[in-house]
């Protein structure tokens, strides 16, 4: 008996969207024998790692936290995807964006007025484009495989961070750790709710959010990328400029991410460290996929991602399991999310015999 | 009632193939519903009908490449269950298609010997030298396959199919990629071939060499056998009836008086675009004219519709719009001067697949240029008017543009573009793939806008329609644009000729000699 996948005629747009629902699901049920293959039951290992941090306010604060990062760094890549430009940087944007908005943090004195964030914030969104920018280049001037350029930038930015809190810009009195100063008032990110960590960046990632639906919904760019990313053909019949959009995809999934950023080091951390990102950057592409590439479902899918990262930390923290498990869901999450959304497309065909 | 009985067969011998009850569904269509198809030994049989009649399919059942979801399949008078062509071929069925599948890079040898089973070179090379002279197939089997010419890799198609001695060839379309001496080169070997027994099929839309040809016709319409007729007791207008299912409409003809060069094309040349490229290429159109390029596709009309369209940018006086040069404009800038231009492919160029008939609408609409902000009004707006001016069956505006049929789709395009009062009108295969009645409505438009003072560029491979067409007819091969004619003042075998480059000669047309494709 041999069988094989063939695409359906119609892919029902109901089950494009319960895709990524069953692939939680789905992920779930693998975390439970997993839990199980450790020696822990499924039951306290699932308590452990999804109810627990869902139960007080504090809870939902570290959730949203988390989850900030991912949702600016996932639109910016919505753009991109749709656009068809296949950035997978936003890691390293995201990490220069911090060495950008720190450095600009670093120099406030006790004394600066607090509309210096304001500073911190421009200069970690536009030092995430630049990084961004290069691949732009190198793909618009040499054709380079956008893949491969936004990916290899990642660890040329985690040398480059390294570099700067081991060497100028490390803290004298820090006993030699690889950090910064901690950042003077003016430069840290507004408290939103008092005794939680949670930063005005949580209201600019939904206003990112809000943005991004907007951009495909309502305008004429926006629009010009939907027909660039799905037919290339035909935009270059209309007239869309194939560059410009690259660049504008590039640009704007630079900045967010950058802004991420900044964000985090003018926020939690309060410092630049050489370790800013737990791989808030990568995780933010599956959350772009789960999210299928939509402002509300990217929000939806970033507190799931969050929640992976909560739990993770609990699971070690309290069952003694390695902080690897993180990483194996994020990973069982976009494996069964792949899955789902083969068989939404296709359907499984038995045969008697092979053809040709 | 069951066509197959209109005609006696004879019924000393079982036939070679005898296809009864056929049913095959793909999703909501019937591409064949219940067809009872047959051929005898000897037999050279048409199988006849318009596209998506579903001959393609009932042959693909046949060859293995396909299976019915109803239906048996006998093949001398044995019932055989064909799960794939090689099962196929082991009963004696070949089949060449209608895209070749060769490997470029090989010759012409290694090509064939590629579906034999293992032999000795020189071997295969004398069979091939063999059949190819009693067949008169002549082909260099040392050339290299990229080197050859469309007549000349049907050729080798032909030589791997007869090699394998076939009791039944199936031919698709055989002739869309010819000129017409090739054709009658074809049908010779064919002819032959039949003589010795095998029964062959092939499939065509082209009413004259059926009835030269073949010794029955089968015809389809909308996955069901219609008729079952001697093609050479019929005229062509007969046949065309019952392909189409009623008689098509008239085309509206009239004088037209051109005036003023609204487009000119001086030394044109474009380096490979996809492939193709274009050699000094010069013509000029008129208010009020269409002008027809004919030609085999590949031949660089894809090159030249981009540079015209601004696709590809070119030296800014290769091409002048209303005298203004506009070679180094793109396609939105040029479209702000009058130009207008629908091309051949119609999901993923003309328009956007997965978008719906209001988004597609705003595709070409200089709003979209020119603004920030969307207007969904605006594209509703434009796609009602083009859905209900040019009698697009839809069933909402929000409905994606590849839910539509081909020849809807098609109105759709030329529609939106015809609405937008054009000065200049490209258009390339303006009815390829279109039901009859579409076919005509689309023409019509193109009456009315060449009665509106419109000069239009034709570019098609149906010589019917640009007969129809064109007040001046030219020829497109290997890059290159022949002289101007009049539609009337040339024949289609003297078109045939140019198609494969034969205008270039200093001598009359008419004697140079008929070139390889």
């Amino acid at each position: 008996m041999k069988w094989s996948l063939v695409p359906r005629d119609t892919a029902a747009p109901l089950a494009t969207w319960l895709s990524p629902i069953a692939a939680i699901a789905l992920t779930l049920a693998a975390g439970c024998v997993l839990f199980a293959a450790m020696g822990i039951s499924p039951m306290q290992g699932l308590v452990v790692f999804i109810v627990e941090p869902l139960v007080t306010v504090r809870g939902w604060s570290e959730l949203a936290l988390k989850a900030t990062p991912l949702v600016l760094c996932a639109c910016g890549l919505a753009v991109c995807f749709r656009t068809n430009v296949w950035n997978i940087g936003a890691e390293g944007q995201l990490i220069v964006g911090a060495i950008v908005g720190g450095g600009v943090a670093l120099l406030a004195t006790p004394e600066t007025s607090r509309g210096w964030f304001m500073l911190v914030l421009l200069a970690s969104a536009a030092g995430g484009a630049i990084w961004a920018s290069l691949t732009a280049w190198l793909r618009d001037r040499f054709h380079a495989n956008e893949i491969l350029v936004s990916l290899m930038l990642v660890y040329v930015a985690q040398q480059l961070i390294s570099w700067v809190v081991q060497g100028p810009w490390r803290d004298p009195a820090g006993y030699g750790f690889p950090q910064s100063e901690m950042f003077a008032a003016a430069s840290r990110a507004p408290i939103l709710i008092e005794g939680t960590r949670l930063t005005l960046g949580s209201v600019l990632a939904l206003m990112a959010a809000a943005a991004l639906w907007l951009l495909f919904a309502r305008t004429v760019i926006g629009f010009q990328l939907k027909v660039i990313g799905l037919a290339p053909r035909a935009a270059r019949y209309a007239g869309f400029s194939n560059r410009r959009a690259l660049w504008f995809a590039l640009l704007l999934s630079g900045a967010l991410a950058g802004l991420a950023g900044g964000l985090e080091v003018a926020g939690p951390i309060g410092q630049l460290t050489s370790s800013i990102s737990p791989g808030y950057g990568f995780a933010a592409i599956i959350v772009a996929f789960v999210g299928r590439l939509h402002p509300a479902g990217i929000v939806l899918a970033s507190l799931v991602m969050a929640l992976f990262y909560i739990g993770g930390e609990l699971a070690q923290s309290r069952l003694g399991l390695p902080s690897a498990l993180t990483g194996v869901y994020q990973g069982l999450l976009l494996f069964f999310l792949l899955a789902c959304d083969t068989m939404v497309a296709h359907r499984v065909q038995f045969r008697r015999a092979a053809a040709i | 009632m069951r066509a197959a009985d209109l005609v006696p067969v004879p019924t000393s011998q079982s036939p070679r193939l005898a296809m009864s009850d056929v049913t095959k569904r793909y999703g909501a269509v019937i591409a064949n519903d219940a067809v009872s198809f047959d051929v005898m030994p000897g037999e050279i049989v048409a199988l006849l009908g318009e596209n998506g009649a579903g001959k393609t399919t009932l042959m693909k059942i046949a060859y293995g490449i396909t299976q019915p979801d109803r239906g048996t399949i006998a093949i001398d008078g044995l019932v055989a269950d064909i799960d794939s062509p090689r099962h196929a071929r082991a009963l004696g069925i070949a089949m060449v298609f209608q895209q070749f599948a060769l490997f470029d890079a090989a010759t012409v040898l290694e090509n064939i010997a590629l579906g034999l089973p293992q032999a000795p070179r020189r071997e295969i090379e004398s069979r091939v030298l063999e059949l190819a002279a009693r067949y008169g197939l002549q082909v260099d089997p040392a050339r290299r396959v990229h080197d050859l010419s469309m007549g000349e890799r049907q050729r080798v198609e032909l030589l791997r199919a007869l090699l394998g001695r076939p009791r039944l060839l199936i031919l698709d379309e055989p002739t869309s990629v010819l000129t017409p001496p090739s054709v009658e080169r074809l049908f010779a070997t064919l002819q032959q071939a039949a003589e010795s027994g095998t029964s062959i099929v092939f499939i065509s839309h082209k009413l004259h060499e059926i009835r030269e040809f073949a010794t029955r016709c089968v015809v389809m319409r909308s996955g069901r056998v219609v008729a079952n007729v001697d093609p050479r007791a019929q005229t062509e207008s007969a046949l065309a009836r019952l392909m189409l299912g009623a008689e098509p409409r008239a085309l509206a003809l009239h004088d037209t008086l051109a005036g003023e060069v609204m487009l000119q094309v001086s030394s044109l040349i474009v380096d490979a675009v996809e492939g193709h490229r274009l050699d000094d290429v010069s013509f000029e159109v008129r208010s009020g004219e269409i002008v027809g390029i004919a030609g085999i596709s590949g031949n660089g009309q894809a090159a030249l519709m981009a540079a015209l369209a601004g696709e590809i940018t070119v030296r800014s006086d290769a091409v002048k719009l209303c005298g203004k040069p506009v070679g180094h404009l793109d396609s939105a800038q040029r479209r702000a001067l009058g130009m207008r231009y629908i091309p051949e492919q119609r999901l993923g160029h003309a328009a956007v697949a997965g978008m719906s008939l209001e988004d597609n609408a705003l595709l070409t609409d200089e709003s979209v240029q020119a603004s920030l902000l969307m207007h969904a009004s605006t594209g509703r707006v434009r796609a009602a008017r083009v859905v209900e001016k040019f009698g697009v069956r839809a069933a909402s505006l929000s409905q994606k543009v590849e839910t539509l049929s081909g020849g809807n789709l098609q109105k759709y395009i030329v529609g939106r573009e015809v609405l937008q009062a054009p000065r200049v009108l490209l258009v390339h295969q303006p009815t390829w793939g279109v039901d009859a009645g579409s076919a005509a409505a689309i023409r019509n438009e193109l009456f009315a806008l060449r009665a509106a003072g419109c000069a239009i560029v034709v570019v098609s491979e149906e010589l019917d329609e640009l007969y129809q067409l064109a007040d001046r007819l030219f020829v497109i091969a290997n890059g290159r644009l022949s002289p101007p004619r009049a539609p009337r003042q040339i024949s289609t075998e003297e078109l045939g000729v140019w198609m494969g480059g034969g205008w270039s000669a200093k001598q009359p047309v008419h004697a140079t000699p008929t070139p390889a494709a």
